[in-house]
């Protein structure tokens, strides 16, 4: 009952502060609502038994992620940005509609989903008395050893483009 | 105990607020904080799954998918900078050059 409520509250705020953040007209506030959006999904992770997820969650995407959108947000001049919505009115229109008929689809598949998969090894409880991090961080560095580097690989890549994005072109 | 199905429905209804703010939105960085909530709402069914069918392997892809937005988001808004820096705005009506 208690997570009934938990979960219900969550929900709701998460929703609704998505809504706020594509309706502002102010990029700050759209950043500010994200970072609460982004909060109560990771009390949604801590419900599923997430814990690492949802720490690394706040750490990376309510931490690192929101501050670097702040900056950026801060570091343009957007007064002439203001005015937001699409102009046209038929667009805004077929994006409402587009944005209904897409939920109603991913609504009916995941509706009629049946967990029909083979469940796995790691049931609640065993992962509870072996503890969520150390699980992931085995599954990491053994399994799953190959991905990690690339991640790495990835990441190097992803600062040299970012400097040199940034660098001022002579 | 909360269904399979509640986690679902509420990662579908955060993926479409995601599309329609990618689609009515014309601000480039508001654009991105919509893709943040699409990639949000995709990792929320990966937990979920993790969660139902007793295997961690969803929580590691979760993992690999923030380092990607991470990486994502560093690279996309030095661009979003490098625009501003060119063109005055980051309206993306106003950024055709490579339209035609």
């Amino acid at each position: 009952m208690v997570e009934t409520a938990f979960f219900v509250v969550l929900a709701v705020v998460s929703v609704v502060t998505a809504i706020l953040v594509i309706v502002q007209r102010n990029p700050v506030a759209s950043a500010i609502f994200l970072i609460i959006n982004f909060f109560c999904l990771a009390g949604v992770y801590l419900m599923l038994n997430a814990q690492f997820i949802a720490i690394i969650q706040i750490l990376v995407y309510a931490g690192a992620i929101m501050v670097l959108f702040l900056f950026v947000i801060m570091l343009l001049n957007l007064e002439r940005e203001k005015k937001v919505i699409a102009k046209h009115k038929l667009s805004k229109f077929f994006g409402v509609v587009l944005g209904v008929v897409l939920l109603g689809q991913i609504g009916m598949i995941f509706h009629s989903v049946l967990l029909e998969g083979s469940k796995g090894n790691f049931p609640p409880e065993k992962v509870a008395a072996l503890g969520n991090t150390e699980v992931v961080a085995k599954l990491l560095f053994t399994e799953f050893l190959l991905p990690f580097e690339i991640t790495s690989v990835l990441l190097l890549v992803a600062i040299i483009g970012a400097v040199v994005l940034a660098k001022r072109q002579a | 105990m909360v269904s399979l199905s509640s986690y679902l429905i509420l990662s579908a209804i955060l993926f479409s607020v995601g599309v329609v703010g990618f689609i009515l939105r014309r601000n480039a960085i508001i654009l991105f904080m919509s893709v943040e909530l699409m990639l949000n709402a995709a990792n929320l069914a990966l937990v979920a799954f993790s969660r139902f069918l007793n295997s961690m392997d969803g929580q590691i892809f979760v993992f690999f998918v923030m380092t990607v937005a991470a990486a994502e988001s560093a690279v996309g808004l030095a661009i979003i900078m490098a625009v501003f820096r060119t063109k005055e705005t980051i309206n993306v009506d106003e950024i055709n050059l490579m339209k035609w």
